[in-house]
């Protein structure tokens, strides 16, 4: 369901908000109140979500970042010993785990979380509560990861097996440590807060639209990230039953990937592939979407071919699906197996290619401003160019077989994921900042931070494509003199800490621009002159999103309220987005109240993980956290009947469905008590 | 695109019809169908291919068996047929408790959610013998490849039955409270919808596990 249409109810003038109103298992007060830790820690609200997701997720890229350096180090000359090679494979594996699960996934999931409600006119997600699940699942699965590099002392048992994880070398007579087992159980977590975001996004995506908000009404972001959000739906699950064999090898002496058992270790790689190759999609794609929200604006100009964006990108998803294989070639797959993989591989740079040529013809003929966002948008369009033109290459199976485990590998995947994804989520963040925060990003600044990253990657990644075709392997911990690796190497090195500066006047940038915005007038609602419904609400975002339901009639349907367009094609200007964008004042309106159990819920998780490893007992205290959240959940209303109640009822959108998880399958009938809960108070006379 | 335009549209008129009508605590989204239950279609989506991994890695290893007993050699066909048969049951039984509660005869949804409750404990009792019974044979997890996916499989689809269990006896004990009224019948179609697919999932298991080995 869309918003309500009802008339947001005044609260009447000097009357404070009630503090709570339920006492579940009439222990605890339910959270309430606006500001403050707390209000944080309990939200369910989707844009705090958001936010806590990508400041979470910017912890995760500063120690994925250290590490990236620590490897830069290493290898900036020959037969360094700055890490020892246990630690080296250490450090990369954990460099990529950490990167890819804990920093690209959630930046875009910040990006889903604040954006889609707002991009489709809805007053939040499908499941609020079971929003707040999925981000403490994810970043206690994160710190739970990132423990093992301390727990059992420093660098001694994190994983080390790279971050695919081969069989049998993950198995415990090659890898000893816990470290392994800390990686199939975290992502498992991780995993877990995917799931449930995934079902959870697709459900808001589907239902929740505002009206006349047709399926080919929504942005292309919009699109992109329901997409996304199938993948994830689907891969997951793959990559739980591989995690699962795994975690049953080393704890239970299963017999799924031990060779000497008789096993096949080529079922790791299929299906950590199968999983594995739409996870490079699960990445991009957010990208697309968000830099089809930034050219089109600063191109002052519709995206071209809107449809065909949106049909590219579900062919991209299909088709990813199609390819893993090519992962494998060195594996003896056969011939048959490598000529279809091949060409369903370069079969797939179509969709892709289709949507470079769309940003080129959105920019071709506009009046170009290169600001922050559209530097960094244009830089995902050029840099995801070099490293799909070297992914083509890698279709080409003998070719393949010379790059295999090669830094050209690493120099492909470093262009399509930093080039490609990161830079995205950089254009995102210059973009939406003054929506999520209220001010703008400093624009010299962030040229400096846009240059700085762009070069210093180009000086990294650029690089390893010489070095891989000079047969310099991946994942060593050093290299002798005299193989001409000693050059590339050490640019390479310079770049990783151009990259890190060029971050760090990122995170400069925040507090200056914060500071000077001070003494700026405020942004307004739509600062940059934009397309998307997201701009029709005051900046930052008012809690409750919209004041009254937008009624969608067409694609860029914001635009289309400030801009006329005659029979003869010229457009003029008709209104501000001042004039236009609701002004975010309204009070009194039915919101989901916050609430402890997500948070208690998740927190179980990590516990179970450390008893299976350690001491099953940890597993019962884990156990007891996850019931108590669950029974928690199931006692409370899934909305506070009398805090921010107006009196009028939409509670029924709101009500989280436990259903859909298993374990809170206790939690059935949450939604009749919240039901029934929220009627009595109907009842009751209000006020 | 004019189809799904103009299907979106009737969608979010019926939704919007609907919205000041109070129906319970599941209402049509845009699409026409309850945030509830799309969620359980989308959930039921990703445990397809939990369980094709899962099949995908037994038929791997299904004539692997080492030095261990084989699956022809163990597998007991006409009991397993009997609980599979019983399994099968619940879910007509499933089917007769959403018809009850639509009629708004909570007495008889009761005792169907019971009957079916009881069915699943039943196959999971079978189950429970059957391991038993294996690894008295020599059958342990460790044993060999088949074993080890032979048990996993088997096992996750053990535990999604009882999962469904706890939700049946949910739904039960709500009824008896009266909490579980007729306008939340949805809540019962969207556990059958569960329960279901489980049964699903164990004709292919049943299928591709037990039959496949015997060669019938």
């Amino acid at each position: 369901m869309a918003i309500t249409e009802e008339p947001p109810l005044e609260l009447e003038a000097g009357d404070p908000l009630p503090e709570y109103a339920e006492q579940p298992l009439g222990v605890l007060t339910r959270p309430s109140g606006n500001t403050g830790i707390a209000s944080w820690l309990f939200t369910v609200d989707h844009k705090r979500i958001g936010i806590m997701y990508g400041v979470f997720a910017m912890f995760f890229f500063l120690i994925g970042g250290l590490e990236a350096l620590a490897i830069r180090i290493q290898l900036a000359v020959p037969g360094n010993d700055f890490l020892s090679a246990e630690t080296y494979n250490q450090v990369f594996t954990t460099h990529g785990v950490t990167m890819i699960f804990l920093v690209i996934m959630p930046l875009a999931a910040a990006f889903a979380n604040y954006l889609i409600p707002l991009q489709i006119g809805a007053r939040d997600v499908a499941f609020p509560r079971m929003n707040a699940l999925s981000l403490w699942v994810w970043f206690f699965g994160g710190l739970f990861l990132c423990s093992s590099v301390i727990i059992g002392g420093w660098w001694e048992n994190a994983p080390d097996g790279g971050w695919f994880n081969y069989a049998p070398n993950h198995g415990v007579a090659f890898s000893p440590s816990k470290g392994i087992d800390f990686y199939a159980i975290g992502l498992q977590i991780t995993g877990i807060g995917s799931l449930v975001s995934a079902v959870n996004l697709i459900v808001t995506c589907l239902n929740m639209r505002a009206k006349g908000m047709t399926l080919f009404r929504m942005p292309v972001l919009t699109w992109m990230l329901l997409i996304t959000q199938f993948l994830l739906l689907f891969a997951v699950p793959v990559i739980t039953v591989a995690l699962f064999f795994l975690m049953f090898d080393r704890l239970y002496d299963a017999n799924f990937f031990n060779p000497d058992a008789g096993s096949d270790p080529l079922l790791w790689q299929h299906l950590f592939w199968i999983f594995g190759h739409p996870e490079v999609y699960i990445l991009i794609l957010p990208s697309f979407g968000i830099i089809s929200e930034v050219i089109p604006v600063f191109s002052r100009k519709p995206i071209f071919g809107y449809k065909v964006m949106v049909f590219s990108g579900i062919a991209i998803g299909f088709m990813g699906w199609g390819v893993w294989a090519h992962h494998m070639f060195v594996s003896g797959l056969g011939p048959i197996s490598v000529t279809a993989f091949s060409m369903s591989t370069m079969l797939i740079a179509v969709p892709t290619g289709v949507k470079i040529f769309n940003w080129l013809a959105t920019m071709l003929g506009g009046r170009l401003k290169f600001n922050t966002a559209m530097l960094f948008a244009v830089g995902v369009v050029s840099m995801f160019t070099i490293g799909g033109l070297s992914g083509v290459t890698h279709a080409v199976a003998p070719a393949d077989t010379q790059q295999t485990d090669t830094y050209y590998i690493v120099a492909h995947f470093h262009y399509v994921i930093f080039g490609g994804a990161l830079l995205g989520i950089f254009a995102g963040f210059y973009f939406w900042w003054p929506k999520a925060f209220g001010y703008k990003l400093n624009e010299r600044w962030g040229k400096w931070n846009f240059w700085l990253q762009i070069v210093g990657f180009n000086l990294t990644f650029g690089p390893m494509h010489i070095l891989g075709l000079q047969g310099m392997s991946r994942r060593i911990d050093t290299y002798s003199e005299g193989f001409g690796f000693e050059l590339w190497n050490l640019v390479a090195s310079v770049g990783a800490f151009v990259i890190f500066l060029g971050v760090l006047i990122f995170v400069i940038n925040i507090f200056v621009s914060q500071r000077q915005a001070k003494h700026l007038p405020p942004v307004g609602p739509d600062p940059w002159d934009a397309r998307g419904l997201e701009w029709m609400t005051a900046s930052p975002t008012p809690e409750h999103n919209f004041d009254e339901e937008i009624e969608v009639q067409q694609v860029d349907e914001f635009w289309f309220r400030k801009y006329d367009i005659d029979d003869d094609g010229t457009v003029h200007r008709i209104a501000t987005g001042d004039e236009v964008a609701q002004p975010g004042t309204a009070t009194g309106v039915h919101l989901p109240a916050p609430s402890y159990w997500p948070m208690v819920l998740a927190a179980g998780l990590p516990f179970i993980g450390y008893g299976l490893i350690y001491n099953l007992w940890l597993c019962v205290l884990g156990g007891l956290l996850v019931a108590a959240g669950s029974f928690g959940w199931v006692f409370e209303p899934a909305d506070d009947p009398d805090a921010h109640h107006g009196g009028h009822d939409d509670h029924g959108d709101h009500d989280d469905d436990p259903d859909t998880d298993p374990e809170a399958a206790a939690a059935l009938d949450a939604p009749e008590g919240a039901d029934d809960v929220a009627i009595e108070s109907e009842e009751a006379p209000v006020g | 695109m004019v189809d799904s335009e103009v299907l979106d549209e009737q969608a979010v008129e019926a939704a919007d019809a609907s919205h000041s009508a109070k129906v319970g605590d599941h209402q049509p989204g845009s699409t026409g169908i309850s945030n509830q239950k799309l969620a359980m279609w989308a959930f039921l989506g990703s445990e397809c291919l939990l369980f094709g991994g899962l099949i995908s890695g037994y038929l791997l290893y299904r004539n692997n068996n080492q030095d261990g007993p084989a699956a022809a050699e163990i597998f007991d066909i006409p009991f397993t047929s009997v609980s599979s048969f019983v399994l099968l049951m619940s879910s007509l039984t499933m089917v007769l408790a959403l018809s009850a509660i639509t009629r708004g005869d909570h007495p008889r949804t009761r005792l169907w959610i019971l009957t079916t409750a009881l069915l699943g404990a039943v196959f999971i009792g079978g189950q429970v013998y059957e391991f038993t019974s294996f690894y008295r044979e020599g059958l342990g997890y460790t044993t060999s490849p088949f074993s080890s996916a032979f048990f996993t499989l088997t096992g996750f689809h053990g535990v999604h039955v009882s999962m469904g269990i706890v939700m049946l006896m949910s739904l039960y004990f709500s009824s008896v409270r009266g909490k579980l009224k007729t306008e939340n019948a949805e809540t019962v179609e969207i556990v059958g919808l569960y329960w279901h697919f489980v049964d699903v999932v164990w004709i292919f298991i049943f299928t591709v596990v037990y039959l496949m080995a015997k060669g019938i």
